[in-house]
């Protein structure tokens, strides 16, 4: 029964068009923010307001490789993505549009969208440094640029220079260093490795734990994610620069596309997502901070307590994105 | 006079029918080629100025090291188990026979996981080895060249092993028996006349698996060990430059087409016409004593490292993960996973079939050339093969739909992408390569006196295909056919790029939570995925043992 109903729709879908795709009160969504972190919220925004929600995920540089190649005929109406340098990418390639929208722009800090609308912030990922409880760390931690010193030599842990978040914390150091300084920084890093960088957080938070090095610098929902299963490892959050420019912030954004057939829907969905209800959802379902403050925070993310985040507008991390990765390969950050 | 004139054009036209639909076949693999080759007419300088001065020669060398390492560890894993099962018999010989395909069914990037979790320093195995007195300071590296082509040979080697195994069946063994008769010793036998006869197939097993080593991002990226891909992944997803990444795809496909015509310069000196008879029981050689049972230690060693070791490992992550929730269910995934590879699979051998054929019938320079083109999909890194995919039909439907609305007034929505169709295209592009290489060797297998006997009766064509070749190919077609199936059930970026909305497959679910690093909750979709595709693996393998 199953296979033949299997079977049909293999062969409906061989030669049907995915029409359906223009149907009223839908929206089509191409995510790069995974799919268990959308679905009760895209689920919840359908029950309450009876628009469906339709998505497609895959990785940032595809969806907008995809959106490029679509032109006016895309499907899409919205493109959620991770990492401001994803958001800048796609409103620089010219398949987001700017939106006009009072809710959004009082629910979104103006750092934390891009100058011209066309993306929105919807929930904050503070890149932060943590170190394991049990080293004696205490005097040597200040900041980002203060673990390039002489004496973290052999200490300190990173993941690997091609995940984006890495790209967008040194994007924020030229910014605040110029180039110059923010190579010799990252050469620091390099020189004091404990180990080659790990392929994710988790990895270089587990090898934290174990005592293979010091500190690392990852997103702190890692550490949200890894406590809730190991609460007991000897890890702890540390918020640098405080006396300066503040935590690296980044975001999980989303804009309107260009052609998008069904804008007036989209924009409510996002104006949604910007406020309370989803709020909580969007950040709390993977221990992010919320973009708009009237939310009250997951209580595990509550308990690391706050901090001051760096009000750079973070547009800039895509500006800056190919210099960073330049300047991470000359100092072999591998 | 109009009679014999009437003959000769219907004899003629005959094979251009299929030489035809050869081209056309090498046609729809060259789009996507041409379309990442055309990216060289805009270089991006200023890209590759800065590679070349920073990262490119240490990429060359660790991708050199990669691909010699794995191609030996698999040349020798897989010849010696071919050998082993196919022309020996010792305890356990026709379980080991199925048991060492199983590693196919699992992706290098899982098994690269499980490794790096197990093995890396803060996994159980140098946790507990911290334990010990004499090592509490201990730290041993893993994420290094060794221990990733150990890790890729594993889940690579099936395939020298299917091929290498086939090729020593259908040897018979007549020309060992010959050969021993002439005085040589088993161990010179084998190096002086099994080993040689089994050349081609070793050699298209080897290409498979050099061409996967290059296509490789998933593996290597989990060690962040940096080889040519990551270069090719750097310029899109870093630089946001799919020119340049297009562009340095389309070296890997230069230097793949190198390859091929290299393998194929050096085969066309050689011809191989087996009796395609299978070692049977009585002729094959039989190990005893001592060399029995390093023969089954050997086997099962392999088995428990490449397979029943990374399972084990997913099925405690999954019992970890699941603490008292219930686990998620996936049978619709599952379904979709294998009707996909089934319909995929049955649509490139068929046109792996085709090819071979027309190679077979006319065997001109230019058909060989064809048939190595049309194969040069598999050694594209999966993501860029997609875009070189989806760009011009993309294209082509925008030009369509436009067309409908200007003739017909009619707003049809995408015509083409968004399609299942799409999906299986773009599938038999990139696997031609396993179907026709196991299709092909044993092809040539076949005597070309049985083409010349037949056509004295008239048989040709289609009919010369389905009753004379159909049954001596069927363990070639088996091979091919279980090839693609696993490769299309493993694969991933293509399938997340030209999937219908609600298409998700296993490795879909295994992408969504790998790609923020939930390893563990991706064990349970993993070891449904492993399962899948066992499956044919099981079924095929039990009936070309028959």
């Amino acid at each position: 029964m199953k296979i033949k109903a299997l079977l049909a729709g293999l062969a409906m879908s061989m030669v049907l068009p995915a029409a359906n795709a223009l149907a009223q009160d839908e929206i089509v969504v191409y995510s790069a923010r995974n799919e268990h972190l959308i679905k009760p919220i895209f689920e919840k925004y359908t029950e309450k307001t009876g628009v469906k929600v339709k998505y497609i995920t895959d990785d940032a540089g595809v969806l907008l490789e995809k959106l490029k190649a679509e032109g006016t005929r895309t499907p899409a109406d919205i493109y959620l993505t991770v990492d401001a340098g994803n958001l800048w990418q796609a409103a620089d390639s010219g398949v987001l549009q700017p939106l006009e929208s009072e809710e959004l722009n009082s629910n979104v800090p103006a750092n934390l969208r891009d100058p011209e609308n066309r993306w929105f912030g919807l929930s904050v990922r503070a890149r932060t440094i943590v170190y394991n409880t049990n080293a004696d760390v205490a005097d040597k931690l200040q900041s980002y640029e203060g673990l390039a010193d002489e004496n973290w030599k052999g200490r300190l842990v990173l993941r690997t220079s091609k995940k984006v978040y890495n790209q967008s914390l040194v994007a924020s150091l030229i910014a605040s260093h110029g180039e110059e300084k923010a190579e010799t920084i990252v050469e620091g890093w390099v020189s004091n490795l404990a180990t080659a960088p790990f392929s994710n957080d988790t990895k270089a938070l587990e090898a934290v734990a174990a005592g293979i090095g010091d500190a690392t610098i990852v997103n702190t929902y890692y550490l949200g994610r890894l406590m809730k299963q190991k609460p007991e490892l000897p890890l702890a959050i540390f918020w640098p620069n405080q006396k300066t420019d503040g935590v690296h912030m980044n975001v999980s954004g989303a804009g309107l596309t260009a052609h998008a057939k069904n804008k007036g829907e989209a924009i409510k969905l996002l104006e949604w997502l910007s406020g309370p209800e989803a709020q909580a959802d969007f950040a709390g379902l993977n221990m992010e901070y919320p973009v708009n403050d009237s939310v009250a925070l997951e209580p595990l993310v509550q308990s690391w307590g706050s901090f001051k985040g760096n009000p750079l507008n973070i547009s800039v991390y895509g500006e800056l994105q190919a210099d960073a990765i330049k300047l991470m390969d000359r100092a072999q950050y591998k | 006079m109009t009679k014999p004139h009437l003959l000769l054009t219907f004899h003629t036209f005959r094979p251009d029918g299929w030489q035809l639909a050869a081209c056309l076949l090498a046609a729809l693999v060259a789009v996507p080629v041409a379309v990442i080759f055309a990216s060289l007419l805009h270089p991006e300088k200023e890209i590759w100025a800065h590679l070349g001065q920073t990262v490119l020669a240490s990429l060359l060398t660790n991708t050199f090291w990669l691909c010699s390492g794995v191609m030996v560890c698999t040349t020798l894993l897989g010849v010696s188990l071919g050998w082993l099962t196919g022309a020996c018999s010792f305890p356990g010989r026709s379980f080991f026979t199925w048991a060492l395909t199983l590693p196919m069914a699992i992706p290098a990037y899982v098994m690269a996981f499980i490794f790096v979790g197990v093995m890396d320093f803060t996994g159980p195995f140098q946790t507990l080895l911290r334990t010990l007195p004499g090592f509490e300071r201990t730290i041993i590296e893993v994420r290094t060249t060794p221990f990733i082509v150990l890790v890729m040979s594993l889940t690579l080697y099936p395939y020298v092993y299917l091929l290498s195994r086939s090729a020593f069946m259908s040897q018979g063994n007549k020309l060992m028996e010959a050969a021993r008769t002439l005085g040589l010793s088993p161990w010179a036998a084998f190096f002086r006349v099994a080993l040689p006869m089994a050349r081609p197939w070793i050699a298209s097993g080897l290409a498979l698996v050099l061409m996967e080593t290059l296509a490789d991002f998933g593996a290597v990226s989990i060690f962040n060990f940096d080889t040519f891909t990551t270069a090719i992944y750097k310029a899109w997803f870093g630089f946001f430059s799919i020119q340049a990444a297009a562009q340095l795809a389309s070296i890997l496909v230069l230097f793949a087409m190198m390859l091929v015509l290299v393998e194929a310069l050096y085969r066309s000196r050689m011809r191989y016409h087996g009796s395609a008879r299978g070692g049977s029981a009585q002729t094959r050689i039989r190990l005893t004593g001592a060399r029995a049972v390093a023969a089954t230690l050997f086997c099962f060693f392999i088995v428990a490292v490449a397979f029943i070791l990374p399972v084990l490992q997913l099925i405690i992550w999954v019992i970890e993960a699941a603490g008292n929730n219930s686990l998620p269910n996936y049978n619709s995934e599952v379904s979709r996973t294998l009707l996909l590879g089934i319909v995929a699979a049955l649509l490139t051998c068929s046109a792996a079939l085709l090819l071979s054929y027309v190679k077979r019938t006319s065997p001109t320079r230019g058909n060989m050339l064809l048939c190595k083109f049309a194969t040069i999909g598999y050694a594209l890194p999966g993501t860029v093969l997609a875009v070189g995919i989806f760009l011009p039909i993309a294209w082509l439907d925008n030009h369509l739909q436009n067309l409908m609305e200007v003739m017909f007034t009619i707003e049809t929505g995408p015509i083409l992408h968004g399609t299942l169709l799409v999906m299986l295209l773009a599938y038999m592009i990139r696997f031609m390569a396993p179907g026709f290489g196991s299709i092909d060797s044993s092809m040539q297998a076949i005597s070309p006196s049985l083409d010349e006997a037949a056509s004295i009766y008239g048989i040709r064509g289609l009919k010369l295909i389905s009753s004379v070749h159909l049954p001596l190919l069927k363990k070639g077609i088996l091979t091919g056919f279980i090839l693609v199936i696993v490769d299309v059930v493993k694969e991933m970026p293509i399938t997340l790029m030209t999937r219908p909305f609600g298409w998700d497959t296993l490795a879909v679910k295994i992408y969504e939570l790998t790609s923020e690093a939930e390893w563990e909750r991706a064990a349970l979709p993993a070891l449904y995925l492993i399962f899948a595709s066992i499956i044919p693996v099981i079924l095929l393998i039990r009936q070309s043992e028959k």
